[in-house]
């Protein structure tokens, strides 16, 4: 049986370009906690892809003994198709043995706060514990109260830190430039990626635009002044605004479509139909702008809302392919958190 | 008769405009006597030393004044009491106190309000309370201005929560023009803050927390002082509008045009929103959440800029203990408040005197002369003959780091705890006896 080298996890230190505000040292967060991606080194993606990539390839049973005896909680507040299944199934095929809590069906109905939440489940032994929560910040409070290493699996708007390095994957896979390729500050030289949609509430969108332009990509945010405002630039360097969707496809090499909640569109001035007209990913659009361009989206998907079924289910799409990198990244991040331990 | 001689330090009393050397001596809870260093010497000599403060390398200032904190009792003495809020005033160097009406009940009657101020709370200090301006603070019907004025009132508010209504703050500016006293608003418009927990701007965005912009806080501002206008013109009244805890330039920047224009405005600051920008909220420090919020450093330094031309009229802390359980949750479900009485004196001196330029008088007089005038309390705020022997002994040269744990407060909600300080208190006086001693 092929066991993967023991990791020492050293205390990471967040690049010196995001130390210009209070941001906690990550070393009070356990080595293997992935919380926000302006906590990852260039380095560590480095790392996290090489893994992922050993994993893939080893063969089905020596996978399943990389963490064999080894406990994971899946503490989940929010609901999820793919983040849930995914982390599931890469823990599962690791060997791990795996628990899930959701707010539905436990104490957190009869108030319990996630400190406590946390305190139990590490009593009963996680050794690391998966969280989605609809709270901004909440896994950094999970992180700190119960010491283990903690893996963001998207927090209200703030993070969705794996989603961006499954969708970096993604790209290294179809852009041709190969999931195995060097990761370093120039990796997506030349490649511009288009995020569009609602960039105020997601967490996909900033972890993506935080973490994409560290590896050369330019990144153009795209939508109406509701959905992303000029305080977005602040996420970071080598962001762009273009509030005309047609004239930022065209010179796309990815275009990253976000989900659009009507809830959402309540309230400000814009309208659904307004919307769709001048947003939408459609086949003519596609074709007129950006006609080799990759498509994307995290999902869940609203078909004949920000995309159509053509182009969700066509050629240009890489939108299941990113839910199988999703398994595959996310593999590397358990064997990352409990590294050292195996 | 009860005497205590202050001697050695330098009395620094802007009221009555001494900044020098002065020996002051303090009988039956008056200042008996002020005169020049050594001057009280034949008094010295006939007084036992336990009945003598030595302030040499001292600062003597009238006791501070707060017109903005939250004691929490009845009601959540989980958090904090009359007792224990009021002995981390007297640690941080103030003598009196103006308790804000959220407690449970809310301070809307007078029956209330005289428990509050019974001497069986055992307050500390010179306690003093606004009640509501409204009935359960909902903002809906003014309270019994004149009854609970009869009862101590100093002035009305719903802190927590702004009074919204344009005919109830009417109604409210009126009631309280009649009886000299202000009303003291909460300037947020709760219609644009719904389910945020932070300033709006960048940190907001990165961090994915909903942010509250600064028009809420100006708007509510701008529609008070257009009240401020009619009612002088209508009702041929003088109303005072105290703005609390203000946060942003543009609501600044209303305040100075209305007190040119000579409407009746005052505002106070905090020391928070002069010390810190929102950055400080980090990695999610819920102790750094508090409303107003922490601002943007454009917005800080506006503050700032009004403390030094005199558009604000007083430091405020917003003194708001909260239990660790309670702040030790996800960002957006702690409640807001820090806790403040024992960190302002050395944050002001710091940032306002140190790293700006003002004089030591000036903050003192941010903190005695004018927060006393907002109030309209007479003989205290000033150390002039006959007034209340309230004194706050400091040395305005110590640096030393604070310490939450250290602190009087039952609560240790601070963003402050280690931050460096300039200027500790070495004694507070309060009423002739000595409240605190380092």
């Amino acid at each position: 049986m092929t066991r993967l080298a023991n990791r020492a996890v050293a205390t990471e230190v967040a690049p010196a370009h995001f130390s210009a505000g209070n941001f906690a040292t990550p070393a009070e967060y356990a080595p293997g906690s992935l919380l926000t991606v302006e906590h990852l080194s260039v380095a560590d993606v480095a790392d996290i892809l090489a893994m992922t990539s050993r994993l893939e390839h080893m063969a089905a049973h020596d996978r399943a003994g990389v963490l064999t005896d080894r406990t994971v909680a899946l503490l989940f507040y929010e609901s999820s198709t793919r983040t849930r299944t995914s982390f599931e199934l890469a823990a599962k095929s690791l060997g791990v043995t795996t628990t899930l809590v959701s707010d539905k069906s436990s104490s957190i109905e009869k108030g319990e706060s996630l400190k406590d939440t946390g305190l139990t489940l590490r009593a009963l032994g996680a050794e690391a514990i998966i969280l989605r929560h609809p709270s901004s910040g909440a896994p950094m409070l999970l992180a700190r109260v119960t010491g283990l290493p903690v893996l963001n699996a998207g927090d209200g708007m703030h993070q969705h830190p794996s989603q961006a390095l499954l969708d970096l994957r993604t790209m290294l896979s179809r852009l041709g430039l190969g999931v195995d390729a060097k990761i370093h500050a120039k990796t997506l030289d030349g490649v511009t990626v288009v995020i569009t949609g609602d960039i105020r509430h997601s967490r996909v969108a900033r972890s993506n635009a935080m973490l994409l332009p560290r590896l050369g990509a330019r990144v153009v945010l795209c939508g109406p002044p509701e959905l992303l405002p000029e305080d977005a630039l602040g996420l970071g360097s080598g962001l762009e605004i273009e509030r005309d969707f047609d004239k930022a496809l065209r010179s796309a090499q990815v275009v990253m479509m976000l989900r659009i909640q009507k809830e959402r569109l309540a309230g400000t001035s814009l309208d659904l139909a307004e919307y769709v007209e001048r947003y939408q990913l459609n086949d003519a659009r596609l074709a007129a702008s950006a006609p080799r361009a990759l498509v994307m989206h995290p999902g869940p998907i609203i078909r004949g809302l920000e995309i159509t079924s053509e182009v969700a289910d066509g050629a240009q799409s890489a939108i299941e392919e990113q839910v199988t990198q999703g398994l595959a990244v996310r593999r590397a991040l358990l064997v990352r958190a409990l590294g050292g331990q195996a | 008769m009860s005497e205590l001689l202050l001697h050695g330090g330098r009395l620094v009393d802007p009221a009555s405009g001494v900044d020098a050397p002065h020996d002051v001596l303090l009988r039956d809870g008056r200042v008996a006597a002020v005169e020049k260093a050594g001057g009280l010497a034949s008094h010295a000599h006939s007084l036992p030393k336990e009945l003598q403060i030595d302030a040499a390398g001292m600062v003597l200032a009238p006791g501070l004044i707060d017109v903005h904190v939250h004691l929490r009792e009845p009601g959540q003495t989980y958090k904090e009491t009359i007792a224990t809020g009021t002995a981390a005033a007297a640690a941080g160097g103030f003598t009196t106190v103006v308790a804000m009406p959220n407690t449970a009940p809310v301070n809307d009657s007078v029956e209330l309000l005289e428990w509050m101020l019974d001497a069986k709370r055992g307050a500390a200090v010179n306690l003093l309370a606004m009640p509501a301006a409204t009935f359960g603070s909902m903002g809906v019907e003014i309270t019994d201005f004149h009854k609970l004025a009869q009862a101590g009132a100093v002035g009305f508010t719903d802190d927590g929560k702004p009074v919204l209504e344009d005919d109830v703050m009417r109604a409210a500016l009126v009631a309280a023009a009649s009886l000299g006293v202000p009303v003291s608003q909460h300037a947020e418009d709760t219609r644009m803050t719904g389910g945020c927990s932070m300033n709006a701007g960048r940190v907001a965005f990165r961090l994915g927390l909903r942010g509250m912009p600064a028009e809420a806080e100006s708007k509510i501002v701008e529609r008070d002082i257009r009240l401020l206008r009619e009612i002088e013109r209508v009702d041929h009244v003088r109303p005072h509008l105290h703005v609390q805890h203000v946060s942003t330039a543009l609501a600044l920047r209303a305040i100075r045009e209305a007190k040119k224009d000579g409407l009746h405005v005052t505002c106070e600051a905090a020391p928070h929103h002069f010390t810190l920008t929102d950055e400080a909220i980090g990695d999610y420090n819920t102790n750094a959440k508090m409303n107003p919020p922490l601002r943007d450093e454009a917005n800080r330094r506006a503050v700032i800029e009004a403390l030094l031309d005199g558009t604000v009229d007083c430091i405020a802390t917003d003194h708001a203990p909260h239990a660790s359980h309670e702040k030790e949750v996800e960002f957006e479900r702690a409640p807001n408040g820090i806790t403040g009485l024992e960190t302002a004196l050395g944050l002001a001196l710091r940032v306002l005197h140190r790293e700006h330029g003002m004089p030591l008088s000036r903050v003192i007089e941010l903190m005695t002369k004018q927060p006393a005038e907002v109030i309209r309390l007479r003989e205290r705020g000033t150390l002039g003959v006959g007034s209340h022997a309230d004194v706050v002994v400091f040395d305005a040269g110590a640096e030393w780091n604070f310490a939450a744990k250290a602190s009087r407060s039952k609560s240790k909600n601070t963003p402050f705890d280690g931050a460096p300080m300039l200027g500790r208190v070495h004694a507070t006086i309060c009423g002739g006896r000595v409240v605190y001693r380092a």
